[in-house]
């Protein structure tokens, strides 16, 4: 295999785990949040709320949130070191869809159409903010 | 009500947060060396920057009311309107930080505001 196609092949690979990686760690924050219970609802003293951070940081489904939005962050700094960000950009804007998606096939969440067509819209708009130069101020 | 406090502090602490991170790694300088040694240098750098720690801060109190707000909302409503930080994103780094924000990242930022509102109206 040619340099130029591992390189390609590498870019694929990464851009998918963060496409995977950050909706999946978004779900799974809201799964064991919904758990977990309306905390914002019920929290009405300082013993209550450090209750609430004691079931939240013991929560497994949690962890694996966070860990998955870690390796997220991974790969999307792994990427931008020798990707250009206005490729790797769009990948990120597609997150909004795809957290919708699987919520729907994984959650059971009901999206109506106006919400399909806002999320589109928002993917656009920062696909379009990604297009923009990555520096507007003069170099030091 | 619980849904406007948290909304607005995920993208005010969040974006906040970023911005200050990104104010604090300016001070910095920029990075051109990636070796680990380098790297560890940088962070050594950051960490004794004022901005960096209340950028931190900000961020952790944006999570947190993430996860609040997930307690209470669907995940397919609550990560779409997170989406808002783009604005607040392009405010504060146009008077913040004294970047141009060109028209077309303006635009860009208009079509995001129209989808959260799609995405708002949509819920019922």
């Amino acid at each position: 295999m040619t340099s130029h196609k591992r390189l390609h092949l590498k870019t694929y690979l990464l851009i998918l785990i963060m496409i995977l990686a950050g909706p999946l760690g978004n779900l799974m924050l809201g799964k064991g949040m919904k758990n977990i219970g309306k905390v914002a609802t019920r929290v009405s003293s300082l013993g209550e709320l450090m209750h609430v951070f004691a079931r939240i940081l013991s929560s497994g489904t949690i962890w694996l949130g966070i860990a998955s939005l870690l390796t997220f962050f991974v790969a999307y700094m792994l990427v931008l070191s020798w990707a250009d960000y206005s490729y790797v950009q769009p990948a990120s804007s597609m997150a909004y869809a795809v957290v919708a998606l699987l919520a729907t096939l994984l959650l059971g969440e009901v999206v109506s159409p106006l919400r399909w067509a806002g999320i589109a819209i928002i993917c656009l708009g920062v696909f379009v903010v990604g297009h923009t130069s990555p520096r507007t101020t003069e170099h030091p | 009500m619980f849904e406007v406090i948290f909304f607005s502090l995920i993208v005010v602490a969040g974006t906040g947060g970023e911005l200050c991170v990104s104010r604090a790694m300016k001070e910095v300088g920029e990075v051109h060396d990636f070796r680990p040694l380098a790297v560890l240098k940088v962070i050594r750098q950051a960490v004794c920057v004022k901005w960096m720690w209340i950028g931190v801060g900000l961020m952790t109190l944006g999570f947190f009311s993430l996860l609040a707000m997930l307690s209470l909302e669907n995940v397919s409503f609550v990560v779409p309107v997170t989406a808002l930080g783009y604005v607040a994103g392009a405010l504060g780094g146009r008077f913040f930080l004294g970047e141009r924000v060109n028209w077309r990242r303006w635009a860009g930022i208009f079509l995001v505001c129209v989808g959260v509102t799609l995405v708002v109206v949509g819920k019922g």
